[in-house]
């Protein structure tokens, strides 16, 4: 029978079927300091033990401060949270990149970049970005720290099976530099809205995804949870199979791995999928959120709405969006490139790795951040860094007059120092625009790198398809 | 964890769509290490002033609701970050059941391995809900909400209210298949 890639992958992992639910095998366990504590605290109370510590990384990425690493953590509770990793990942035989280690960073970023995410595994971690790691057609999606428990004890996990949601994505974007994979995925958002996921596991197809580079298929997979799917999927293809080789945690027997992958790991021709949505990139712009969910956005050449107009009548939405506005005060009507921003973030899961700071830079170069302005670049591990410092990208974004700063989730959602002032707006190119989620009374707007980048430059939002950016 | 049978109160009305787990527990609040004393987070920055003070116009805040022990939310409840403490403060806080017409996958889940009940209605049912003022009381044996005379039924996967009604340990459960995860080690290499 024709099986989705989903369904394969699904199928191959599980260890029991009971009453329409599967117990499946977790091939990889990443976990952190935020959401793991308590499960290690469970394990205690009962005397149970981690059962593959082998399969088992940490890291800690959440509240780390991306200022001196060789200075004390001022935080008394985020030093505490740090410390408790370390000694639980002592006391059970876990694998951990701490704050000094070469290989520390944002657990999506490093996942890939060590070689420990693999085509057709399953991937679970105590974080709902987890999907990210989809871009290499394995299925891979968060928990709750309950589950982090229930997996460190038994390396499984017991789930009913979800839907499957099929996302075409096809045609040729005019300017691949200024409209970029975010773009692709906050109009994908924007569209379906954030539960337009929520039950299924999301496989993206078409011309436009064999066209992206591995690190722009993970920008894609990340943001699949701001639709409300748990898991986004992208087949894995010869990029895939180039990214992986060679890593720290690729296996001996890599090639014969890339056989088997290639020969199965698609989905068949004639599988059926639960639900369809096709997205034409040939002329999407720029995106720019301007509420409070990732799907209240707009094209950079557009104005704020006006909360009748957006509702279409439904009293809820027209609730909803009315409220946004007003926690991020702006007037309907006002056009997008007339924000005028005050903080800039180039950071986060779904945006900073590599290529992404090759792109910000190209616009950066030779220029001057905006002197109403503040801005920082936190690249996503430090592998990522040291490989953009071999580059020089850190003497053009100091030179410009951004802050150059060590790896972590940071600003994307403030648990370190990186926060927002009340009242202050940021563009940013994390992942949520939630009230608060950069600080408490701050305003996020989510933006790809590039134009995040050309608005630290400009002090406002520009169209990025105006530059020269090639 | 504790069974859960019945449970009557008045439901407090939360009317807003999309709310997020940031919302529900905001991030500061996310450095402890325990699983316990987060209710007095819950909504924080809806509940309070700048300067510590109750808000008077959040829902949670009216002295009406002081004893709810079920929380009716509106669609997509519960999404974004995978937060557990969002569950960990809603159960301190003495919400026992949530009700709505949608919840966030991760959330759902939650909600189960901490004792809670969600519980997905219809558009029109929770409309009905959030115009009571009476006690309404659930029972998850039955799988029906009683509201005044009426009787209204709700779905729940069978797995799920076992776990509730018997309290269970589901770590406990799932190494019963211990021979089956140590067979699969055996035959899976990655």
């Amino acid at each position: 029978m024709s099986k989705t890639l989903f369904e394969k992958i699904w199928d191959s992992h599980i260890v029991v079927d009971e009453n329409g639910r599967s117990l499946l095998y977790v091939d990889r366990h990443l976990i952190h300091e935020v959401t793991s504590p308590q499960a290690f605290d469970g394990l205690r109370l009962n005397a149970r033990k981690v059962r593959r510590p082998d399969l088992t990384f940490a890291t800690m990425d959440h509240n780390v401060p991306t200022s001196d690493r060789s200075l004390p953590i001022l935080d008394q509770t985020s030093s505490v949270q740090i410390k408790t990793l370390e000694k639980n990942c002592k006391e059970f035989g876990i694998t951990l990149f701490d704050i000094h280690s070469p290989n520390q960073g944002i657990v999506h970023v490093i996942g890939p970049e060590l070689g420990i995410t693999l085509p057709g595994t399953t991937i679970v971690c105590g974080d709902s970005h987890t999907s990210t790691h989809g871009a290499f057609g394995s299925l891979a999606f968060g928990i709750g720290t309950s589950d982090v428990e229930h997996v460190l004890a038994t390396q499984c996990i017991m789930m009913e099976k979800p839907k499957t949601f099929e996302i075409k994505i096809q045609g040729k974007r005019k300017n691949p530099h200024a409209v970029t994979a975010k773009d692709i995925i906050l109009s994908i958002i924007r569209k379906i809205g954030t539960a337009g996921g929520t039950g299924t596991i999301i496989e993206y197809r078409g011309d436009t995804i064999s066209e992206l580079t591995m690190e722009q298929r993970m920008t894609i997979c990340n943001m699949s949870i701001e639709a409300g799917a748990r898991a986004g999927l992208i087949a894995p293809d010869e990029k895939t199979f180039q990214y992986l080789r060679g890593r720290k945690y690729t296996s001996d027997n890599y090639d014969e791995l890339v056989n088997d992958w290639r020969e199965n790991l698609k989905t068949d021709s004639g599988a059926k999928f639960d639900k369809s949505f096709t997205l034409s990139v040939e002329n999407i712009a720029p995106q720019v959120s301007w509420g409070t969910n990732p799907a209240m956005t707009s094209d950079v050449t557009e104005s704020v709405p006006f909360p009748d107009e957006y509702g279409k009548g439904n009293p809820e939405e027209v609730k909803g969006v009315t409220k946004a506005l007003q926690y991020m005060d702006l007037k309907p009507g006002t056009p997008i490139v007339d924000i005028v921003i005050d903080r800039i973030f180039i950071g986060s899961c779904t945006n900073a790795r590599l290529e992404d700071l090759m792109e910000a830079a190209k616009v950066v170069k030779g220029k001057k951040v905006s002197s109403k302005v503040r801005a920082m670049v936190v690249p996503g591990s430090q592998l990522v860094k040291k490989n953009a410092e071999e580059m020089g990208l850190d003497k053009i974004f100091k030179d410009a007059g951004f802050e150059w700063r060590e790896s972590g989730c940071s600003m994307c959602l403030g648990m370190n120092p990186d926060i927002l002032a009340a009242g202050e707006r940021c563009a940013s190119t994390s992942n949520r625009n939630f009230e608060g989620r950069q600080g408490t009374g701050g305003r996020t707007h989510l933006v790809s790198p590039v134009m995040a980048a050309a608005a630290a430059i400009n002090g406002h939002f520009v169209d990025v398809r105006e530059l020269d950016l090639k | 964890m504790e069974s859960f049978k019945k449970i009557k109160s008045i439901v407090t009305p939360l009317d807003k769509v999309n709310v997020d787990t940031d919302q529900i527990v905001p991030k500061q609040f996310l450095k402890l290490i325990q699983r316990t004393g987060f209710g007095q987070f819950l909504f924080y920055d809806w509940r309070y002033e700048k300067d510590g003070i109750l808000r008077k116009d959040f829902i949670l805040n009216d002295p009406t609701y002081k004893n709810s022990r079920i929380l009716l939310a509106r669609d997509n409840f519960g999404c974004g970050s995978s937060r557990e403490h969002a569950v960990w403060a809603l159960d301190d806080f003495g919400f026992k059941v949530i009700i709505s017409t949608s919840f966030a996958d991760i959330f759902y889940n939650n909600c189960f391995k901490n004792g809670i009940l969600p519980i997905r209605v219809s558009d029109e049912i929770l409309q009905k809900l959030f115009s009571t003022k009476s006690e309404i009381e659930i029972d998850l044996e039955d799988q029906t909400i009683m509201v005044g005379n009426t009787h209204v039924s709700f779905d729940i996967e069978p797995h799920w209210k076992k776990i509730l009604l018997e309290g269970l340990d589901d770590i406990a459960m799932t190494l019963q298949h211990e021979s089956q995860i140590t067979k699969y080690e055996r035959s899976h290499k990655i």
